[in-house]
């Protein structure tokens, strides 16, 4: 096996804010200590990017000492929050910009795939379009014309082919500039998030048409997605990045892990009495406490104390279980769905204990949304932070489900 | 040994087809990567072409209209109310030839000129040569030029029957020579001011009125003859467009003057130009993305 992508070094410097006369009076600074030979003077500075806290510099380092190889007929995933610094790695890999210090080499033909259908004139054909397009993404006439066939088969829209692209359904639009990226022949591919459009159904298509392209014919793939389940099933290597640097680079199954563990510890622990989460008017949140560890088949328990405020209110507390590494909700419920619930409430000291039991989600980890309504109106919502594991039992063995795909186990089911 | 250091690591660098570098040497033009991508050279040229007659009834007769009407309004101003003469040539030709090559200037350098910023949202997402797209546009144009022309060379024809006073020679051979001249010097100078405008935008204000402006530095309204007796001539005549605009009306009706020293003069200026043009088109291109 031989390397392919070799990244040495690399850095990326942007000035933030306005192009304006302040930027003509750094240039001509730049310039001034060029002629004499100097060192550019906006190189020494700069913070590392997190848009969180207010820098002190004007420039701000979007990639600082990134170093990484690539194999051939290696799929490198690359993930992080947003502002790691992947689209900037992208951008430079793509050669749509240039490094402010470091090295890319690359062997072979690359071809990125930063959005689809880039260039599609809307006046013309969709066949015009396969043209031009494929032309941008670099092949020539010859090669399209040999892929023709297989471009308009794979979109499924050949009855549509001699009409303008303007007319196209967004998902046409969108199949169609796939079908012509999907056909290309590059030896590196660099692919950023262009799965997230079109339907599932297409979407899957494409992901098998990727898994094909690296597995059956030794295609180097640069692959960066938010979308956790496409990395794991296409990608057997992955890169972590944060702030700008490469903070794990191992199997996708390492990272994958270490990511979701270091995710966690950023979000805020138990909430204890002592510390208020939220202050308002109405209400003072003091804490929300979860159980972290549950074991399988066994309840969820979630505790919620706040102080109430107003003399009386109707009060609801609505919650939701996602998975962890994609969000999709699993259960979505209120307080107020229990008959036996009194919303109304007057001033005082509440905790509330929520239960759910006999709820048998697999193994995993899983996250709660929580949102507090006053009045019918939501008052307080919080998205991240409160996670449990789903832990293995005995049961959970005897059964042999351990090896089972899915989200939610019926014991009823089992017992007929 | 720090030399044998040395060459190896150029041996490394020799095994890897593409390098990106921060710094690239300043003569660093890919001529040869717009040969590799001309295939899309040509469909952008077509692109541009049938993109434009898409939804209109009249298409490329379009490009009969705006010269035909354009000659009227001169030669009602020029030729009627202000009395300027024209060298001897019919009016209606003198201006429309004029207007033709004129014509093909302004259409290059407006649309070079908005290379960076217009096409920021493909430059983004994908590699190609960046020149590739003021090359098509300075193609197509010429396209356009050359339905202008025919509509030219049917006017000469019926003036031509008419006055009994028809003029094809050898000086006809200048022509596409002088085309070419324009067509460097449109994309010479709208490859300069595209490069400006990616981080100052204070260019495209400024090219909006400077072509128009322009027009009237150039002797395409009047001949430079006219001028003659005027202090002003000087201006005009180191114009580096007046040999080319009194050049392809003397090659066209062989009436009027045409030194060959200010044609030479011309051609250096468009040579400078267009090379000052690639080296800052080619070094704005790297990271104008971070600008735009």
């Amino acid at each position: 096996m031989s390397t392919v992508v070799k990244v040495e070094n690399l850095s990326k410097q942007y000035r933030l804010g306005q192009v304006g006369t302040g930027s003509l009076a750094h240039d001509v600074n730049r310039f001034w200590h060029r002629v004499r030979g100097k060192e550019d003077p906006y190189l020494k500075i700069g913070d590392e990017n997190d848009r969180t806290v207010k820098g002190k510099s004007d420039y701000v380092w979007a990639l600082k000492d990134v170093n990484f190889e690539v194999e051939q007929g290696e799929v490198l995933g690359i993930i992080g929050r947003n502002g790691a610094g992947k689209s900037t790695l992208l951008k430079i890999l793509s050669r749509t910009t240039t490094p402010t210090t470091g090295k890319v080499k690359l062997k072979g033909r690359v071809a990125s795939l930063l959005e689809v259908g880039t260039g599609f004139h809307p006046e013309l054909s969709g066949r015009e379009n396969i043209f031009l397009n494929g032309a941008i993404l670099g092949m020539s006439k010859h090669e399209i014309k040999s892929k023709f066939d297989e471009i308009v088969d794979f979109s499924g829209v050949e009855r549509y082919i001699d009409t303008p692209v303007k007319r196209y359904s967004s998902g046409m639009y969108v199949r169609l500039a796939f079908a012509v990226a999907a056909n290309l022949e590059p030896d590196i591919l660099i692919v950023d998030e262009v799965l997230a459009v079109g339907d599932a159904e297409f979407q899957k298509k494409c992901l098998g048409k990727m898994k094909d392209v690296s597995r059956g014919e030794g295609r180097t793939i640069l692959f960066v997605s938010h979308n956790l389940v496409a990395i794991r099933s296409l990608c057997n290597n992955s890169i972590l990045m944060n702030k700008g640097a490469i903070v794990k680079q191992d199997t996708t199954e390492e990272v994958l892990k270490w990511y979701l563990q270091s995710d966690k510890k950023k979000r805020f622990g138990k909430g204890d009495g002592n510390h208020a989460w939220f202050d308002s008017d109405m209400f003072l949140l003091k804490s929300i406490a979860i159980n972290e560890e549950v074991e399988f088949g066994s309840a969820i328990s979630l505790q919620v104390a706040f102080d109430l405020k107003l003399s009386e209110a109707k009060v609801d507390i609505a919650f939701a279980i996602t998975r962890f590494y994609d969000e999709l909700e699993i259960v979505s419920s209120y307080l107020s769905d229990d008959e036996n619930f009194v919303q109304e409430t007057k001033r005082g000291s509440y905790s509330v204990n929520i239960e759910l039991a006999n709820f048998l989600l697999y193994p995993g980890e899983y996250q709660i949304n929580f949102a507090l309504l006053i009045n019918d109106q939501v008052e307080f919502y919080k998205e991240e932070g409160l996670l449990f594991n789903v832990v293995e039992n005995s049961f959970f063995y005897s059964a042999k489900i351990n090896t089972r795909k899915g989200l939610v186990f019926s014991k009823e089911l089992l017992k007929k | 040994m720090t030399k044998y250091k040395g060459s190896s690591q150029e041996a490394e660098d020799s095994q890897w087809d593409v390098i990106i570098e921060p710094q690239a040497h300043l003569f660093d033009i890919k001529l040869r990567d717009i040969w590799h991508y001309r295939d899309l050279l040509l469909l952008f040229v077509k692109r541009d072409i049938t993109a434009q007659y898409k939804q209109t009834v009249l298409g490329p007769l379009w490009h009969f209209i705006q010269p035909v009407f354009t000659t009227i309004v001169f030669v009602m101003i020029f030729g009627k109310i202000a009395n300027i003469p024209t060298d001897g040539i019919e009016p209606v030709l003198f201006y429309m030839s004029g207007i033709t090559i004129w014509n093909y200037f302004s259409a290059c350098l407006n649309a070079t000129s908005g290379t960076f910023v217009a096409n920021a949202g493909i430059f983004g997402k994908v590699y190609f040569p960046r020149l590739v797209i003021p090359l098509s546009t300075v193609m197509s144009n010429m396209i356009k030029f050359g339905i202008q022309f025919l509509l030219l060379i049917i006017a000469i024809s019926y003036f031509g029957i008419k006055n009994h006073d028809f003029y094809f020679g050898s000086s006809w051979l200048l022509i596409p020579l002088l085309v070419l001249m324009m067509a460097a010097l449109g994309l010479g100078a709208g490859i300069i001011i595209s490069s400006l405008t990616t981080k100052y935008r204070d260019f495209t204000v400024l090219i909006g009125f400077a072509v128009q402006l322009l027009m009237y530095a150039t002797p395409v309204a009047y001949p430079l003859s006219y001028l003659s007796t005027k202090s002003f001539i000087n201006v005009i005549r180191y114009n580096p467009l007046t040999p080319i605009v009194e050049g392809f009306r003397y090659a066209l009706f062989h009436k009027g003057s045409l030194e060959p020293i200010h044609l030479m003069y011309s051609g250096g200026f468009i040579v400078i130009i267009l090379f000052i043009g690639l080296l800052v088109f080619s070094k704005v291109e790297r990271t104008f993305m971070d600008t735009v």
